[in-house]
């Protein structure tokens, strides 16, 4: 199972993800997710750190598998965090690609 | 409408800029999110899936121009260009940012707006009949009470951390277009044998997980009790309503399991101890506060309507969107912001400015947000429907679908909400398209269709004619089919037809529940009547035998 930390960022609520790499990013593109329960944790740890330094609002771990060579989120939630809304495709992350 | 005094300017300004100063230490990581959450709730402020969320109070759903275009500004500096219509009779904004909510709160405040009690386990904004004010069949104008309970529960010191949420809606005539039973307190305007105003009292509707109708406690409460009754109630409920689980905290639980008759007895017993305390309404406060709802400038006209001919499209507009004015020459318009595929409620920054320029232009400057997610102006001249027509034409704000099933109540789902299971706007979407044709709505004839994408039922799916809920089900959104529901005075609450579909079977299945409703009906008969004559087999009979 591949896991990477996805969580809002405090300034403007903008969605980030949280990889083996040691930056946020806003999208899952250049994402390094984990790949087992110990790099799990600690990614969910610099998440939880995040929070404590006031960056980021609500990190917790999500599950991602990889389309057409792309990562992407297996949960529609998240899913829907990771683009932005179905019905707008001129808004969120999606808008911007 | 009501405007401010200088108390209530303070109060809003000081409250910005207090909320401002507590943004600031948020940013600073001075005060954690655990903190910081209860204060930005209290102001209308809400983390969503993808951003901020700021729902800011419209009283009873009543704006002016100038509000109008200072949310108009907001969308455009603040946000992405586009508002979104609640059925708290409220507009929200869902891309807001945290660092610019010191400077929104300001601009809000500077028009008499403000996000206070928009969240929270307090008493929420209080809703009304959107027409108030100029109904034909109004016996007394509701936003007088509205204004009175509003400024009563702003910050009541005892009713701030109620056991949960509460909702309070007020109707002034027979027809009741502000879904009084479904609400937490529903107030009924009428009169007694000897022609005085009072209200017939509801407590303990509402929807989300536990659906129920408001039971009557009282058939006639004289008008200047009104605070000293509701303070009562919220008392019974503030002592007796459970804080132990949240799903079983609002006041219908309660009601539910006491029964309204003890629950009934109760308030009595409360309202004995308080009713001649200074809640009891002095005639000259309630005059007072009369004063700001006075009707404007109306001019004396014939009723004519020879003029509302001509045009197709103008004449079926004028057919479906206008409802009976007490004054000859006016009627009320409704505005829609539910057009074929788009999501119902959302309307554009270009939309409120060249609506807050119409309402200025035929409408005495002001406008209604209504609980079905649109538009109302209440005070128009007959004789200037057809520029009015054709300038919301121009705005793409003239659908003529009220009350068909075009017209949808439908909450912001998975799309936006973090609470969804499930999508709810793409379904109101495909709905719409499928029975765009007018010809075939008109055939179709008043009917409500309502969608929420969970059970939490912030798109009222219980009190649609046709309800839709959505469900997660093994990461597939599910959808569920309700028959039978009613939000107006015969309200009733709508019952699961059968499994679920996924999103394009429910379209179908919608179909084949109108089809199979054109089959039955007898002359005359709405969907409703139709349905509570013949019960829901017929419905299931043919949504379940139609191939999968």
């Amino acid at each position: 199972m591949h896991q990477v930390v996805i969580a809002n960022r405090l300034t403007d609520g903008i969605v980030v993800f949280l990889g083996r790499e040691p930056e946020w990013l806003e999208g899952l593109e250049n994402c390094q997710p984990a790949q087992d329960a110990a790099q799990a944790e600690a990614l969910l740890a610099r998440g939880a750190a995040a929070e404590a330094e006031q960056f980021v609002v609500g990190p917790e771990l999500i599950e991602v598998e990889l389309r057409e060579g792309v990562w992407v989120p297996v949960k529609m939630r998240e899913a829907m965090r990771s683009r932005g809304p179905s019905v707008r495709s001129d808004l969120g992350k999606q808008a911007e690609n | 409408m009501y405007q401010y005094d200088e108390f209530d300017a303070d109060f809003v300004q000081e409250r910005a800029v207090q909320f401002g100063r507590q943004v600031e230490d948020r940013l600073a990581g001075k005060i954690t999110e655990e903190q910081f959450r209860p204060l930005r709730l209290m102001n209308g402020l809400y983390l969503q899936l993808h951003a901020y969320m700021l729902r800011i109070n419209v009283p009873y759903g009543c704006l002016n121009s100038t509000q109008m275009r200072k949310l108009a500004h907001i969308a455009r500096v603040f946000d992405k260009g586009y508002g979104h219509l609640t059925t708290r009779q409220n507009m929200q904004f869902n891309w807001i940012k945290l660092s610019d909510m010191p400077a929104i709160l300001l601009e809000l405040a500077s028009v008499e707006m403000h996000g206070i009690q928009s969240s929270g386990n307090c008493i929420r904004n209080i809703t009304a009949d959107e027409y108030a004010g100029s109904a034909a069949d109004e016996i007394e104008d509701p936003r007088v009470y509205c204004e009175i309970l509003r400024q009563w529960s702003s910050l009541h010191p005892e009713f701030s951390f109620l056991p949960r949420k509460f909702k309070i809606a007020v109707s002034g005539s027979d027809r009741d277009r502000a879904v009084i039973k479904a609400h937490d307190i529903g107030l009924r305007l009428h009169k007694n044998e000897a022609g005085e105003a009072g209200f017939e009292v509801f407590v303990g509707g509402g929807l989300g997980r536990t659906p129920f109708i408001g039971k009557s406690i009282r058939d006639f409460l004289p008008t200047q009790h009104v605070l000293s009754y509701c303070e009562a109630i919220l008392r019974v409920y503030n002592q007796l309503g459970r804080r132990d689980n949240k799903y079983k905290a609002r006041i219908k639980i309660l009601v539910h399991e006491m029964g309204a008759d003890v629950f009934g007895e109760k308030v009595e017993k409360e309202w004995a101890e308080i009713r001649e305390t200074a809640l009891e309404l002095a005639d000259s406060e309630t005059a007072r506060i009369r004063g700001f709802f006075a009707p404007p400038a109306h001019e004396k006209l014939d009723d004519d309507d020879s003029d509302l001919a001509g045009d197709p499209a103008f004449a079926t507009w004028v057919e479906q969107q206008t409802a009976g004015h007490k004054k000859p020459g006016y009627t009320i318009v409704n505005v829609s912001c539910s057009p074929v595929g788009k999501p119902p409620g959302d309307i554009s920054a270009a939309q409120m400015d060249g609506f807050a320029d119409l309402a200025d232009t035929y409408n005495f400057g002001e406008m209604r947000v209504t609980h079905n997610q649109n538009l109302v102006l209440t005070d128009v001249r007959k004789k200037d429907l057809l520029p009015l027509w054709q300038k919301l034409v121009t705005l793409g704000l003239a659908t003529p679908n009220h009350g068909l099933i075009s017209d949808t109540i439908c909450c912001p789902g998975l799309d936006y909400c973090a609470l969804a299971n499930a999508r709810s706007i793409p379904l109101a979407e495909k709905l719409s398209e499928r029975f765009a044709d007018q010809q075939k709505q008109k055939d179709i004839g008043e009917i409500y269709l309502n969608m929420s994408g969970c059970i939490n039922a912030c798109g009222h799916h219980h009190i649609g004619n046709i309800g839709i809920v959505g469900v997660d089900k093994k990461n597939s959104e599910l959808y569920q089919l309700m028959l039978g529901g009613s939000a107006e005075e015969d309200a009733s609450l709508g019952k699961i037809l059968g499994r679920g579909f996924d999103e394009d079977g429910i379209v179908d299945a919608v179909e084949c529940v109108i089809n199979t409703y054109i089959e039955l009906r007898e002359a005359g008969e709405k969907f409703i009547e139709t349905y509570r004559r013949v019960g829901p087999d017929p419905f299931k009979e043919k949504v379940y035998s139609a191939p999968a």
